[in-house]
């Protein structure tokens, strides 16, 4: 492999971007001195399995928003042009390694087997989360900005509490990953999590998708300084990666995983990459960003650039991109199936899990609720 | 000017603009209220209007909101922060409870922190989990703080520039499910001539049950008492509007009248305002009591999801229940 040439500067923004990337958006790989090692391995079949992922991934958000639109559901958060930041970190997870979401990381539920139906009763309104976190290793979707990185981190402590790290045995050996946006960045949450993180080196990887909005404020609300450059200051390493490039994130990721899995610590990934779509289903983006930076963006389409990538090497025929067409239309049909005859909860069911053991008094509250509704029962039968 | 029909967010925001033009020292501040104009557009053109120095775009961070409002009011600046959503004032209840609510008491009166802090709040809107909390009686159970709630266009207008003008924080929530919903605003009236901010205010009159509400339950309650006027059965609706101070005279007034109470918030019932209510109209309307005090509210429960929450929320037949219950003891 030839030496380094892939820091390719990129002109749009005031921050110097020295971000690590494998491969351009036009699909050309691009060597790394540092990161073409951590993908040496990466095979033909790893990169169709990867750009399948973003296919599917992709899908699940479209066939989300339509069912938003349809009524379906009550909102949506698109992960439109966040699919390489998500897929590329989550291929470099291991089973054992735990994951922290925000409300946003579909890929990476779909990667960590959480069935989209689950998403979809969560923002239907079904539920708050009903996937089990201990099976998938995947923790519930954290609404409240930033709190999930203490929840990681804290995780994290345990871990090395209980000696899951530094072993050198690849099953055993176990990292942790918080996902949250640039916005997050600013939470006080975020900022304390990090020093937790320095302070107890826990083995935590701090993965910011920087998608250049928080609803309608862009980056400079939030910050001076490259997120990733952060890092520095609480003492452990902070990259920028392109993170519409799934092999660099790949590469990242493996990387930092493997740094905490070893016992060496946290380390923060600042993935860069762009919301493409509304903030949720409820936002109108034209209120407050240019078209022009969209269309701009559009040119780096995280699933685009991997297709020109296998066609420019011939990784794939068209039978795989048929094949996978129909996987993902399947996957879209079954999602609208399920997701219109998902069970509606019982109204008494809100008085389940308050605690562990219910109280007396909310046995008498749910019981008050059942014979109250129970009256209007009766009324209709009467009638 | 004229009357205008206005809907509740717009005359939260005719009101804001109103404060803003009459003292250069009134910030907006918070999470996408510039040039978004906020995610209900409450604060919409205010930033075109009055500029990125007065209408501030912050950090995404509910303490340093509130904190840097502290500093700020300190410097004799008057800052209304939005808090984006009600579960969301979290992680600025530290700086609400601890420092706003303290620092007049603390410097033996010297300083003062008229702050407002806006929270759309409540539910039935089919939103995700910490978007349709009550949590009002956590602000109404610290000293140091003013609480209040507008149920109406006509109170938005005028309660959110008493909030401003009051030299104490004041806590404003804004009943989010009713934005939309228009009443006659009318800019022209004398401002001495608005109720005060602290007081209640019946909204309808009525002889059999006093029905106390307050924010987004004052609708369901004036359309509670429709109904029941079709059976013949005359409510009275009371509007709080101030959760603190609570004054409790036209409650105690109605009681007196009427003999019978119901208390109706979304907010969880236990150690709630209905809570309070119930127990200072027992203490000063002991004998005027026909029936005790009934509570209609949302469960004892964390706000469930949307699918189930109007049968969590307190809705029309559930107040005329509570109605039947007082009227049948
Ligand atoms: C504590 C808190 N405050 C406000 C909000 C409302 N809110 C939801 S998403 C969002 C912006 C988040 O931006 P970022 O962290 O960049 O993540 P992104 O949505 O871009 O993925 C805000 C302000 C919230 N969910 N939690
Ligand atoms: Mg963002």
């Amino acid at each position: 492999m030839s030496v380094d040439t892939a820091a390719q500067p990129v002109a749009e923004t005031s921050h110097e971007p020295e971000l690590v990337q494998l491969l351009t958006p036009e699909g050309q790989r691009v060597p790394h001195e540092h990161y073409d090692s951590l993908v040496a391995d990466v095979t033909a079949d790893d990169i169709r399995a990867m750009y399948r992922e973003l296919v599917l991934a992709r899908r699940v958000d479209s066939e989300a928003v339509s069912l938003q639109r349809q009524g379906e559901l009550g909102l949506w958060p698109s992960l439109l042009g966040q699919e390489a930041a998500q897929i590329g970190s989550a291929r470099a997870l291991r089973p054992q390694d735990h994951v922290f979401p925000t409300y946003r990381e579909h890929g990476v539920a779909l990667h960590r087997d959480v069935d989209p139906v689950r998403l979809l009763a969560l923002f239907r309104g079904v539920d708050q989360g009903s996937w089990d976190p201990a099976q998938s290793h995947f923790h519930l979707y954290t609404i409240v900005i930033g709190a999930q990185t203490l929840h990681a981190t804290g995780y994290a402590m345990g871990v090395q509490r209980d000696g899951a790290i530094g072993t050198g045995d690849p099953g055993r050996d176990t990292a942790v990953m918080a996902y949250f946006g640039d916005g997050a960045t600013s939470q006080g949450s975020v900022s304390e999590a990090f020093i937790w993180a320095g302070v107890t080196n826990a083995p935590v990887v701090f993965f910011c998708q920087n998608n250049q909005w928080a609803i309608s404020e862009p980056l400079e609300r939030q910050t001076r300084v490259p997120l990733y450059k952060r890092a520095a200051g609480f003492g452990f390493p902070g990259v920028r990666v392109d993170g519409n490039d799934v092999l660099a994130c790949l590469a990242v990721s493996r990387e930092a995983l493997q740094r905490a899995r070893d016992g060496e610590g946290p380390t923060l990934v600042e993935a860069f990459t762009y919301r493409m779509g509304a903030h949720t289903t409820s936002d109108d983006p034209t209120r407050y960003r240019l078209n022009a930076e969209l269309e701009h963006w559009r040119l780096k389409d995280p699933v685009e650039r991997v297709k020109a990538y296998m066609v420019r090497n011939d990784l794939a025929d068209q039978a795989f991109f048929d094949e996978l067409s129909d996987e993902s239309d399947q996957l879209a049909e079954r999602m609208r199936a399920e997701c219109r005859s998902l069970p509606e909860p019982a109204p008494t069911s809100i008085f389940d899990h308050v605690y562990v053991e219910p109280t007396p008094g909310l046995v008498e509250q749910r019981d008050g609720m059942a014979a109250y509704l129970d009256s209007f029962a009766d009324e209709e039968v009467h009638q | 000017m004229s009357a205008e029909s206005m809907t509740i967010a717009k005359a939260v925001n005719a009101g804001l603009r109103r404060a803003m033009e009459g003292d250069d020292h009134v910030l907006v501040m918070g999470e996408d209220v510039g040039r978004l104009g906020g995610v209900f557009r409450v604060t919409d053109g205010l930033q075109k209007d009055f500029g990125e120095d007065r209408v501030i775009d912050t950090p995404l961070a509910e303490g340093g909101i509130i904190g840097t409002a502290v500093g700020l009011a300190l410097r004799g600046y008057r800052p209304v922060c939005e808090i984006q959503f009600d579960g969301f004032v979290f992680p600025g209840y530290d700086q609400i409870v601890s420092q706003v609510a303290k620092m007049h008491f603390r410097s033996g009166g010297r300083l003062r922190l008229p702050i407002v802090i806006r929270i759309p709040y409540g539910g039935s809107i089919g939103a995700v989990e910490h978007h349709s909390e009550s949590p009002e009686a956590y602000f109404a159970h610290t000293p140091g703080l003013k609480v209040v709630t507008c149920s109406n266009a006509l109170d938005a207008y005028w309660m959110v520039q008493q909030a401003v003008a009051l030299d104490d924080p004041v806590v404003f929530f804004e009943p989010k499910r009713r934005y939309y919903e228009k009443a006659e605003v009318d800019p022209a009236v004398d401002a001495a001539d608005v109720l005060a901010l602290e007081s209640a205010r019946v909204t309808l009159p009525g002889d059999d049950v006093t029905v106390a509400a307050y924010g987004p339950m004052v609708k369901t309650c004036l359309d509670a008492a429709s109904a029941a006027a079709d059976e013949g059965r005359s409510i009275e609706v009371v509007d709080l509007r101030s959760l603190s101070p609570l004054e409790l005279g036209t409650v105690y007034e109605s009681v007196r009248r009427t003999g019978r109470l119901v208390v109706v918030h979304e907010a969880q019932r236990t150690l709630g305002i209905g809570a309070e209510v119930a127990a200072r109209v027992t203490e000063e309307c002991f004998y005027s009591l026909e029936a005790p005090v009934q509570r209609v509210t949302g469960y004892d429960t964390p706000y469930p999801p949307a699918r189930v929450e109007e049968q969590y929320l307190p809705d029309l037949d559930r107040v005329l229940d509570a109605v039947d219950r007082s009227l049948a003891y």
